[in-house]
């Protein structure tokens, strides 16, 4: 573990400014990059002779709503040489463009469409940002973390028609998403929810609603 | 017949130029693998282009995941490779207990090598048969689909489904070894190594699988990497890359095992190595079998495994457990977690983003078939029509996990 801390520092210390923190946690090292260094760190990360993360594994976006910046773009690379693992992670607002590795890795081409496709995170210089996962003409992210389960449209055969067509999404029940937290077992956003004061999150059973 | 003969938009090319035609190949063909949608580009009979149009079975497991607890998602992962559940539920488990700290005990982890090396049969029979179909034999799927079939019924035995066990559990797995299974299992390893030297009577020195398969679909060492290969895909083109080897998890460094390289990178290659592999999952299993530890086959975490219903006839705290766990659900700690296993079909990923509450925060699923079809269109450039179904069985596609 220390081992990995110290390849983190090495790396930040190797690209001083792209490499914005690092950290070490269950084993895995993740690494924090500007999304206008991002280029520049892959390229240094597959070539470098220590590192050689010759593997791109993945790419995927992950929606945090509340944040300023909602989306991590988050990199899984894998160095077969060195036998490690690297996760790097940018952080990108809705509308900001993370410039695309598909010049790098030529692998990233589907893993950046379909971060667009269920995010909508653009990637400036992919030589063919098309929709990857969803269906011909859809519209929305559906991975962000307000878009409804359920989607907002349904396709039906039409026997009239002749042909499939889309509606909108007709519930003979409304969705149930149960939630099972309990407000005592550290579920802080529930006792935030809460009427009461301020400073009833900490967690005292008795001063419960 | 599912290929249709369309003319290039005007405009598309500039002009169509002499025996310049695009051809859609699917989705409902035999030779798709499932509901893959390719749009080829042909001079003459040469691909000149490959668009694969997917998600045709995209079922938005990832959104899933992210309303139910833990223990509900299991279920999604037997639905992503169907060829091989429980090598996907694999992937989950081991994410959830990396982030939860569990132990699983040693006869939980032998239990599971055995069911996941008895997955990379079920898987590698499959493919390599069809592949064999994809190039005109009809025998080998039959004799394949028949040895399959006696595989499932020892998923039926361990976990009372033939496909979407939900059998491995953060933890462990959900239930000991039914009696006898372990010799049916050992009996069954040794049939099932005349059934590979049979099939390989019939396809290794076929004259008309050698000229399907030989030199075609070739990657080297470079083009592998650049196209994030892993699995057999990566091991064809010469490159000793594999997780149980380099990054064991469970007991797989208590196992004597080989793993096959190939040489040359084509599809016969691939095809060859299946075969081997195959064989040496065999030695696992036979392994695993001899091996056996008794104990528990879960952790006796009752925070997170669910007690047995004879315990909560008779206590108390058992049956708050159960209780709490199949409604709630247990929570894991904020964090993040990659795993990655050594799947049949390469690797397997799941990336695990936890809130700290019962339900996975977002939970990436990294499948080996996505990856590799996307190099369809470097791979079958330059070949002809024909190879494409060729170059399309060798890649081990299944559209449960491409599409997600």
């Amino acid at each position: 573990m220390t081992d990995l801390a110290a390849f983190g520092q090495k790396l930040s210390d190797a690209l001083p400014g792209a490499i914005t923190a690092h950290a070490v946690a269950v084993n895995e090292l993740t690494i924090e990059v500007a999304a206008a260094e991002i280029v520049r760190v892959m390229s240094w990360l597959r070539d470098d002779a220590a590192c050689e993360f010759k593997i791109l594994i993945d790419i995927c976006g992950v929606d945090w709503p509340k944040r300023e910046k909602r989306f991590d773009v988050v990199y899984h690379l894998l160095s077969l040489t060195k036998n490690l693992r690297i996760r790097v992670k940018v952080l990108a607002g809705e509308g900001d463009v993370v410039p695309s590795v598909v010049a790098v890795y030529p692998a990233a081409n589907w893993f950046e469409r379909e971060a667009f496709d269920m995010y909508g995170i653009v990637f400036e210089g992919h030589p063919d940002l098309r929709r990857m996962l969803t269906d011909y003409g859809f519209s929305g992210h559906p991975l962000r973390k307000d878009f409804p389960l359920t989607g907002y449209v349904e396709v039906r055969y039409d026997d009239e028609l002749k042909r499939v067509v889309y509606q909108p999404v007709q519930l003979v029940q409304e969705f149930r998403d149960f939630d099972f937290m309990s407000p005592w077992e550290g579920a802080p956003h529930i006792i935030e929810s809460l009427p009461l004061a301020p400073g009833v999150g900490s967690g005292n059973p008795g001063k419960k609603a | 017949m599912s290929v249709t003969l369309e003319n290039i938009p005007a405009g598309n090319k500039g002009g169509a130029e002499e025996g310049q035609i695009t051809l859609n190949f699917g989705p409902q063909h035999p030779a798709a693998h499932g509901v893959l949608r390719l749009v080829l580009d042909l001079d003459g009979e040469i691909v000149t282009r490959v668009d694969p149009h997917i998600g045709l079975l995209h079922r938005g497991t990832e959104k899933l995941i992210e309303h139910k607890t833990y223990l509900q998602n299991i279920g999604y992962f037997d639905r992503l490779d169907y060829v091989a559940p429980m090598n996907q539920e694999h992937a989950y488990c081991l994410a959830i207990e990396k982030l939860l700290g569990l132990e699983v005990p040693k006869r939980g982890q032998y239990i599971r090598v055995l069911m996941s090396e008895l997955g990379r049969l079920m898987n590698h029979i499959l493919n390599v048969t069809f592949q064999a179909m994809d190039v005109g034999a009809l025998t080998p799927p039959l004799w394949g689909m028949d040895a399959r079939e006696t595989m499932m019924q020892f998923y039926e035995r361990v976990s009372g489904s033939r496909m979407h066990a939900k059998y491995f559990r953060p933890g462990g797995v959900h239930q000991d070894l039914p009696p006898g299974l372990l010799e049916d299992m050992d009996r069954f390893c040794d049939e099932y190594l005349k059934l590979c030297d049979d099939l390989d009577a019939l396809l290794l020195e076929n004259r008309i699988f050698k000229q399907r398969n030989v030199d075609i679909g070739v990657v080297n060492r470079a083009e592998a990497e650049m196209w994030g290969f892993t699995g057999v895909m990566l091991r064809s083109a010469g490159v000793a890359w594999d997780i149980r080897r380099a990054q064991p998890y469970e007991c797989y460094s208590e196992l004597d095992f080989q793993i096959p390289i190939g040489k040359n990178g084509d599809c016969y290659d691939r095809y060859v190595m299946r075969m081997e592999e195959m064989r040496q999952s065999v030695k696992i299993m036979k392994q695993c079998i001899a091996k056996m530890p008794s104990g528990p086959v879960s952790s006796t975490d009752n925070k997170v495994v669910p007690p047995k219903r004879g315990e909560m006839k008779s206590s108390m705290e058992a049956l708050i457990h159960h209780f709490k766990l199949y409604t709630e659900g247990f929570h894991v700690p904020a964090g993040e977690a990659y795993v990655g296993i050594e799947a049949p079909k390469g690797e397997f990923g799941v990336y695990l983003v936890s809130d700290g509450t019962n339900k996975p925060y977002r939970c990436k699923i990294r499948a080996p078939s996505f990856v590799h079809l996307q190099a369809m269109d470097y791979m079958n450039k330059g070949h002809m029509l024909a190879d494409v179904s060729a170059v399309l069985g060798s890649l081990d596609i299944v559209f449960g996990e491409v599409d997600r």
